[in-house]
């Protein structure tokens, strides 16, 4: 069979929005558009019906109550309320005590931007954050975790899955010791969420984040799950207005967006377990193949703690964006600093202790609901060529062919 | 990041890539100017070698590189426009000329800086190995 082109494998930056999901939506522009705020007319009930069935099946995929979801614009806001908002509302001083810390909280050096910026905004606050440094095969487990709590640690936030390389901390074991000592648990789960299993109680989650569009709902909308009861986990709002979400976050509700994040949800559920099997076997195949049929290659991450959708590979010699030229018709991504403003290589592969040289060499594979086989299959050919195509122009192939050791030369560098 | 025809030819048809050797084997030649620029780290390595006669004409000219496709275009281009050149007409070659024919955009400008390097380390090379004017050795060298 002739696969189409360009083929999509950059499911973790993004995933199209399952023509289901756009069904379910779009009564909600042209017939039921009212305000799901607007209390006395039919138009704000049928919103309000849209958003109710939409916060159940939120709630239902993670175990959740209904009453538990506070709706966002996406993961960044969910995790900037998350943190912020517990931090300052359990905060041990009051803003503006100069010379105390006002509470301490965790995370790690291999999170996404959208929790390491709003960590680095409360240190400037007067709260101490730890960075806990991920070891190589990038796994936050529960014994790093106690290493580090203090008696002043108000929380505690580590993602499920990784995006860039696709690894599992400890959740549910950290979750459960912060609930021993009573610290606040938030888990940034955008990539875990829909693909695999969760359950709040059973995993310990105070507040988690989501995102619509990780898993075949639109961009722009999101989920918070705050936790009512045992502990019951408060937030001071970030988006003061019209109270809407009990007050944790003002603004009239994305309504569409909505019923599409449920819709989402709900397939998801009903889907989960058989594509998450599928994706896995097609992620393995990627990696055994390329790893046969190439010389130098480094899968990237724990060998089995991953999620079933990502892959993150080095090809060694070999510079990331020079090979996303060379296989243009495979849309995916790299860790090379070539693809980012900042000429630095992804900050996650070096946090993991990966050499600088193998972070520029890396390519970040993501599959979802739509991959095939045969996709794949075309993916390793390409990429097999391309590696081949450019390790005959690479002159550190050449050094490393004649057995010198490429990361013991002198180099100048600028 | 759209690339330019030209970066895209250079990069799907490289002019001249290749070596005249090895690496232990280069070091030994003395008609064999060898630059090596750059660093792994940092993205991008290039390296340059070239074949000189006792004219100080470079006959030949081979490159390598590992970086992105415009540090391959540029090196690329560097070994088109000094084979047949004599060594003091090689150093005129400016990295602004290697932008405005490759249509680098600013982020890219350091591969062409790369590639001016280039040629320079590879003439140092050369004159050092065949004890030919210190001064324009260490003047070369300066550059770095
Ligand atoms: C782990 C993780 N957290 C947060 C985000 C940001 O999500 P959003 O685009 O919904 O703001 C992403 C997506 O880039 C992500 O992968």
């Amino acid at each position: 069979m002739a696969v189409k082109l360009p083929i999509y494998l950059d499911n973790a930056a993004t995933t199209r929005t399952d023509p289901r999901v756009v069904e379910a939506m779009l009564p909600y522009f042209t017939e039921k558009f009212g305000n799901s705020a607007s209390r006395n007319h039919k138009f704000g009930w049928e919103a309000e019906d849209g958003i109710d069935l939409a916060r159940e099946q939120a709630a239902a995929l993670i175990g959740a109550s209904p009453k538990e979801i506070v709706w966002t614009s996406g993961s960044t806001e969910s995790n900037n309320l998350a943190i912020k908002g517990a931090a300052r509302m359990y905060a041990k001083h009051p803003e503006g005590t100069t010379g105390v810390c006002r509470g301490h909280i965790i995370t790690a050096l291999h999170e996404h931007k959208a929790v390491l910026d709003p960590c680095k905004r409360l240190q400037n606050e007067g709260f101490e954050v730890t960075f806990l440094e991920p070891p190589a095969d990038g796994v936050i487990t529960r014994e790093m975790v106690a290493a580090v709590m203090r008696d002043d640690t108000i929380l505690v936030s580590l993602m499920w899955g990784n995006n860039e390389i696709g690894t599992i901390n400890e959740v549910p074991e950290i979750g459960a010791l912060c609930h021993e000592r009573g610290v606040i648990f938030h888990t940034d789960a955008t990539q875990w969420v829909g693909k695999m299993p969760t359950d709040v109680e059973r995993d310990h989650i105070d507040l988690m984040s989501w995102s619509g569009h990780k898993m075949y709902a639109p961009k722009g909308v999101g989920a918070l799950y705050v936790r009512r009861r045992n502990p019951r986990v408060r937030l001071e709002a970030i988006q003061d207005g019209g109270g809407h979400e009990r007050g944790m976050r003002s603004g009239t509700l994305n309504v569409t967006g909505i019923v599409g994040f449920g819709k989402a949800c709900e397939l998801a559920m009903h889907e989960m377990d058989s594509e998450r099997e599928r994706l896995l076997t097609l992620r393995r195949k990627f990696e055994r193949e390329l790893s046969e049929r190439l010389e130098v290659v480094q899968v990237n991450g724990h060998a089995e703690r991953r999620l079933p959708h990502i892959a993150n590979i080095s090809f060694g010699f070999v510079e990331g964006e020079s090979l996303l030229m060379g296989i243009k018709e495979i849309a995916c991504s790299s860790g090379s600093a070539c693809t980012s403003a900042s000429l630095e290589p992804s900050y996650v592969l070096k946090s993991l202790g990966v050499g600088d040289e193998l972070a520029h060499s890396s390519l970040r594979l993501s599959l979802g609901r739509w991959s095939t086989e045969e996709e794949v299959d075309y993916a390793i050919q390409a990429i097999v060529k391309a590696v081949n195509h450019l390790r005959t122009m690479s002159p550190l192939w050449d050094l490393h062919k004649e057995g010198i050791d490429v990361s013991k030369i002198e180099w100048q560098t600028h | 990041m759209a690339y330019s025809d030209k970066v895209i030819d250079h990069y799907q048809n490289p002019r001249n890539v290749g070596s005249f050797g090895t690496s232990k084997e280069v070091a030994q030649r003395k008609d064999v100017g060898v630059g090596i620029v750059g660093a792994p780290e940092c993205g991008d390595v290039m390296q340059l070698q070239l074949r000189i006669n006792e004219q100080g004409v470079i006959e030949d000219a081979k490159f390598k590189c590992f970086g992105c496709g415009s540090a391959i275009a540029s090196s690329s281009l560097a070994t088109e426009w000094i084979k047949g050149k004599s060594v003091d007409e090689a150093l005129t070659i400016k990295n602004t000329q290697i932008v405005e024919e490759l249509s680098l955009p600013p982020v890219k400008i350091h591969c062409s800086v790369l590639a001016e390097d280039s040629i320079r380390s590879a003439i140092a090379d050369y004159k050092k190995k065949n004890g030919l004017g210190a001064e324009q050795v260490a003047e070369a060298a300066a550059h770095h």
